[in-house]
């Protein structure tokens, strides 16, 4: 395990270092939300998934999903974190608008799983790796807007509208140790909790619709130093450029105040994607005492050792394992990052390589003409019309020589239109490459005999005039002729025969 | 003919079609508007539902269905749901909030025939011994209309005492059902902790509340537990064990049964008439056949205390989300939380205010584990020591309340108040089934008219069948239920 090499980091001369921690909130994806039987969607009609429990009415109960508890479970065993015996929901107390209870159901002192151990590859092709401290279970609160101000936020508005569509969605709470140290180390890292997540159906991790929001933590210190620094927290980042164009932005500026001779101040800071810079925020969560305690409407939490076995045995080939297969059977980092990350194209070319028996030839296809196809059309490798299978065979007809790689291209264009099968096709149409060298010697002799000038020209010492032969004796076969097989029949025919 | 007098003999009625439902509706229709000027029982009058279910009985009826409670008129708490009905907790707060859902227990006892017939009065949010602190209205002892009924339940033990209802649905967190059932001089239980869901109860303390019927008869309170008790899928801490019938399981001597009288529970400093009464209620007990023994309840001292920090606890989180943004009272102010501070300090009275206030400070920041943390320990030790107590005894015997009801602003001082439920607040600490039943009668030397007394019952954890079956014994040999208050006292109304 090689630490990431740092980013030479100075402030006056002596080299610091930046320390990140990221807190990670992940909405899970479950058919119905925490603690009611509200159906858990992205995008209904305002407060259409709402019951007297979301709502925070009168004398409703929570009731655990205990599918969430579940999911978590296996996101902390996807990172071996612990699973402990006992655990339990608390209720965080404060008011707001947007919290129908004016509470929170969250998890204070027992969280569902404690510890782990995130382990990631950043795309500059080391290795790094960060301690999770622990993921807990929370409810998600409703989605206020606010009306009548220019920019839509609070300052200024007229008035307030809450959606409880997403009040009671589960919620995970992913928090790290302050292991990261550069803003591409933490992608890295919100990379692998992402394609962890999709993996294993935890969540869809989608920034964007909010069903993942992260907060970073970073403070400077000294190289060597064991001690921390002042941090902030920064939040608003709406992908994972944004973190870590935060990031680099955040490390500037404390570096700058360093260097003048002042002082970290210790807020949270919102980032500002349009300007690149993060701003002080008034925070509102200053001095807030949430009086938490155990939630009294619900019993403890209890992974019996069986329970916690089954949900290992569910978690099947986790993502950074197969990214290290890959890498061990020679895929390049970035190519293997790509297939991980390509929603079905890991599985797909497994499928293939494994059918071909050649993942070189196999990845090729898959990364280039596939890939190229499916960003055309739209329509995922794994779901079009070219099945895996039929990949398979169209990379063995190439090794075996029966169809050489142009033939090759354009099939895979005619299998993603239409489906079918490459051998079929091949033996239906003719199109098995020509490999007899008297087959190719007489389309070669023709060829010759068409271009006197050339042949001369070549002759004369101008070979570079060999590429247009060749062509010209591929077109000839239709495409057909082998064409290393053209090349050296062609090479033989000019130099070998005296006459024209 | 005449509408019989408990629910065992309506449902036979009805269930044989010699009454109709809807008759029964109509007369406790009228019946309660000739009687609540004087009792005040209930906050919401619910006749033409009452009238509108008493149809469908009838109908189910006719088709041959036997329901447990057919036709049995039902007075519910007005701190539990029932869809499309005012449900206030006897606070301005909520006092226009229509509840949207039926809670789980009014709902299974309205499948199995009841007949709802008015949401009753309560201090507000259940919190307080004598009916006082609802902000909606006044409810006045059957037996003296100058004294408290008790509370919180008030209402509902009213009501059944004055026989505007048959049975009532009371919650019980402190001795909230079993203390104005002794006052009112009616059968108040409150089941294990879990047996009944909460689900549509309006959370005073979660930990400790729990629905338990108030019935004229310890054989009606089993027929409603029986109907209401048993796992609900909605209510995370409702029991999944099963129910063991209760309303078949009762005796009529009490041969063999150990019963504990509590050391700790001394009744020197209860009036003498009080103490005579309860003394008789021993003895009566012990005439039955039971052994008494004596066992002891050393932390029992330190339930008040305890109680007083986990209920403001958890109440001041539950009562957090009534705050004017979604539905209740609102008073607006310049921005949220003026808002929040309007509404609250209008829509709370002042006994709601003081618990949220010790609540909040109780889970505070440096203050959480001098008083919430020990508070539990204390209530851990409460339980063991009545498991200690229960190796020796099959149930125990203690005064229901410290007196006979009061009169109106006797107990001016909070702490007064809250040490009416000395006697039952170590009980719900420890989540024990436990009820209160007639006991005999005090003329207070203030008073002209006789006041009930309830002896309380208590067994271990899931016994209600013993609990229930040890009251009836009692209750059958006392004859102290068969009399009735003035007001109740000749129904002679002919159907
Ligand atoms: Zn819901």
């Amino acid at each position: 395990m090689t630490e990431a090499p740092h980013a030479g980091l100075a402030v006056n001369g002596t080299p610091y270092e930046s320390v990140i921690g990221i807190e990670c909130h992940v909405e899970l994806r479950t058919q119905t939300k925490m603690f009611c039987g509200c159906r858990n969607v992205f995008g209904a009609e305002p407060n259409s998934n709402v019951c007297p429990t979301c709502l925070g009415m009168p004398g409703a109960l929570p009731v655990p999903n205990r599918l969430a508890l579940e999911l978590l479970v296996k996101a902390g065993l996807a990172f071996g974190a612990d699973i402990p015996a006992f655990s339990k929901f608390d209720r965080k107390n404060y008011f707001y608008p947007d919290m129908p209870k004016d509470y929170q159901i969250s998890q204070y002192d027992t969280p569902l799983t404690q510890g782990g151990l995130v382990e990631f590859w950043v795309r500059d092709g080391t290795r790094g790796r960060c301690r999770l401290t622990r993921i807990h279970l929370e409810e998600d609160t409703g989605k206020s807007s606010h009306a009548g101000s220019r920019d839509g936020r609070i300052a200024g508005s007229k008035h307030s509208l809450v959606d409880f569509n997403r009040a009671g969605v589960p919620l995970m709470e992913c928090v790290s140790e302050p292991d990261i140290r550069t803003g591409p180390q933490a992608v890295a890292y919100l990379e692998t909790l992402k394609r962890t997540f999709v993996a294993l159906g935890v969540s869809d991790v989608k920034m964007e619709e909010g069903s993942l929001r992260c907060d970073v933590n970073l403070s400077l210190r000294p190289l060597g130093s064991s001690a921390y620094g002042t941090k902030t927290e920064i939040k608003n980042m709406n992908s994972f450029r944004s973190v870590e164009r935060a990031i680099e932005s955040e490390i500037a500026r404390q570096a700058a105040l360093l260097a003048r001779g002042e002082r970290i101040v210790q807020e949270t800071r919102g980032w500002d994607e349009a300007a690149g810079t993060t701003h002080s925020m008034r925070s509102k969560e200053e001095a807030h005492d949430y009086r938490y305690f155990p939630d009294p409407d619900l019993s403890p939490i209890a992974f019996a050792g069986d329970d916690i076995a089954r949900l290992r045995g569910e978690l099947g080939i986790l993502p950074n394992a197969r990214i290290e297969r890959f890498i061990s059977d020679g895929v390049p980092l970035v190519q293997a990052l790509q297939l991980i990350d390509t929603p079905g194209l890991a599985a797909y070319y497994e499928t293939a390589a494994t059918l071909s028996g050649k993942p070189q030839a196999t990845l090729n296809f898959v990364l280039g003409d596939l890939s190229r196809l499916a960003n055309e059309t739209g329509i995922p490798v794994h779901a079009s019309r070219v099945t895996a299978s039929a990949l398979a065979e169209l990379v063995a007809l190439v090794d075996a020589g029966t169809i050489n790689s142009k033939t090759a291209k354009d099939l895979l264009g005619r299998l993603w239109a239409d489906g079918g099968s490459a051998r079929t096709l091949v033996e239906s149409e003719g199109l098995a490459q020509v490999s007899d060298p008297g087959a190719i010697d007489t389309v070669v002799a023709e060829v010759l005999a068409a271009n006197g000038k050339t042949v001369a020209d070549y002759r004369a010492g101008k070979t570079k005039v060999l590429g247009f032969l060749v062509g010209s004796v591929m077109k000839q076969s239709r495409g057909k002729a082998n064409p290393q097989l053209v090349e050296e029949r062609l090479r033989a025919a000019l130099e070998t025969t005296g006459v024209s | 003919m005449t509408v019989p007098e408990t629910a065992a003999e309506i449902a036979r009625a009805v269930n044989e079609r010699e009454l109709s439902a809807a008759a029964i509706a109509a007369e406790f229709e009228a019946r309660i508007h000739l009687r609540e000027a004087a009792v005040g029982a209930f906050l919401t009058q619910t006749g033409a539902l009452a009238l509108a279910h008493a149809e469908r009985v009838d109908a189910r009826v006719r088709a041959g269905e036997e329901l447990p409670l057919a036709g049995v008129p039902l007075a519910i708490k007005d701190n539990m749901c029932l869809t499309g009905t005012r449900t206030t907790c006897g606070s301005k707060i909520l006092e226009n909030w229509t509840a949207p859902y039926t809670a789980t227990a009014v709902q299974r006892l309205l499948d199995a025939g009841a007949l709802p017939v008015g949401k009753t009065n309560l201090d507000e949010f259940a919190m307080g011994s004598s009916c006082e602190n609802s902000a909606l209205g006044t409810t006045r002892n059957p037996w003296d209309r100058e004294r408290v009924p008790g509370g919180s339940s008030g209402g509902s033990v009213a009501a059944v005492a004055a026989g505007e209802a048959v049975l009532a649905l009371g919650s019980d967190t402190g001795g909230s059902i079993r203390e104005p059932a002794a006052f009112c001089g009616v059968v108040g239980f409150k089941p294990t902790y879990g047996r009944v869901s909460r689900y549509g109860l309006i959370a005073f303390a979660s930990s400790l509340d729990q629905i338990g019927p108030v019935a004229r008869t310890v054989q009606d309170a089993a027929r409603c537990y029986d109907v209401m008790a048993g796992h609900d899928p909605l209510d995370a801490t409702s029991l999944a064990r099963p129910v063991a019938a209760t309303h078949n399981g009762l005796r009529d001597d009490l041969r063999g049964v150990r019963i504990g009288l509590v050391n700790e529970f001394t009744l020197s400093a209860l009036g003498a008439d009080v103490r005579a009464t309860y003394e008789r209620a021993y003895a009566d007990l012990e005439g039955l056949g039971a052994d008494l023994v004596d066992v002891s309840l050393p932390t029992a001292d330190y339930g008040v205390a305890t109680y007083y920090l986990i209920a403001p606890a958890e109440c001041s989180s539950n009562l957090a989300r009534f705050d004017g943004m979604r539905y209740g009272l609102r008073v607006p102010g310049a921005d949220v939380a003026e808002t929040y501070e309007r509404t609250r300090a209008a829509g709370f009275g002042d006994e709601v205010k003081r618990r949220i206030l010790i609540g909040t400070h109780a889970l505070s920041s440096g203050y959480y584990d001098a008083y919430y943390v020990r508070a539990q320990k204390a209530r851990t030790l409460i339980a063991a020591d009545f498991a200690t107590a229960f190796q020796r005894c099959d149930a125990i015997a203690a005064p229901a309340a410290a007196s006979e009801a009061f009169r109106f602003a006797a107990k001016s001082d909070p702490y007064s108040m809250y040490l009416m439920d000395y006697y039952t607040i170590p009980m719900s600490l420890a989540g024990l089934p436990a009820l209160s039943v007639p006991c005999g009668f005090v003329t207070p030397p203030d008073g002209a008219h006789p006041l009930p007394l309830g002896l309380q019952l208590t067994t271990p954890l899931f016994e209600e069948r013993t609990l229930l079956g040890i009251a009836h014994a009692y209750e059958r040999a006392t004859m102290h239920a068969s009399v009735r208050p003035p007001i109740a006292a000749n129904e002679t109304a002919r159907v």
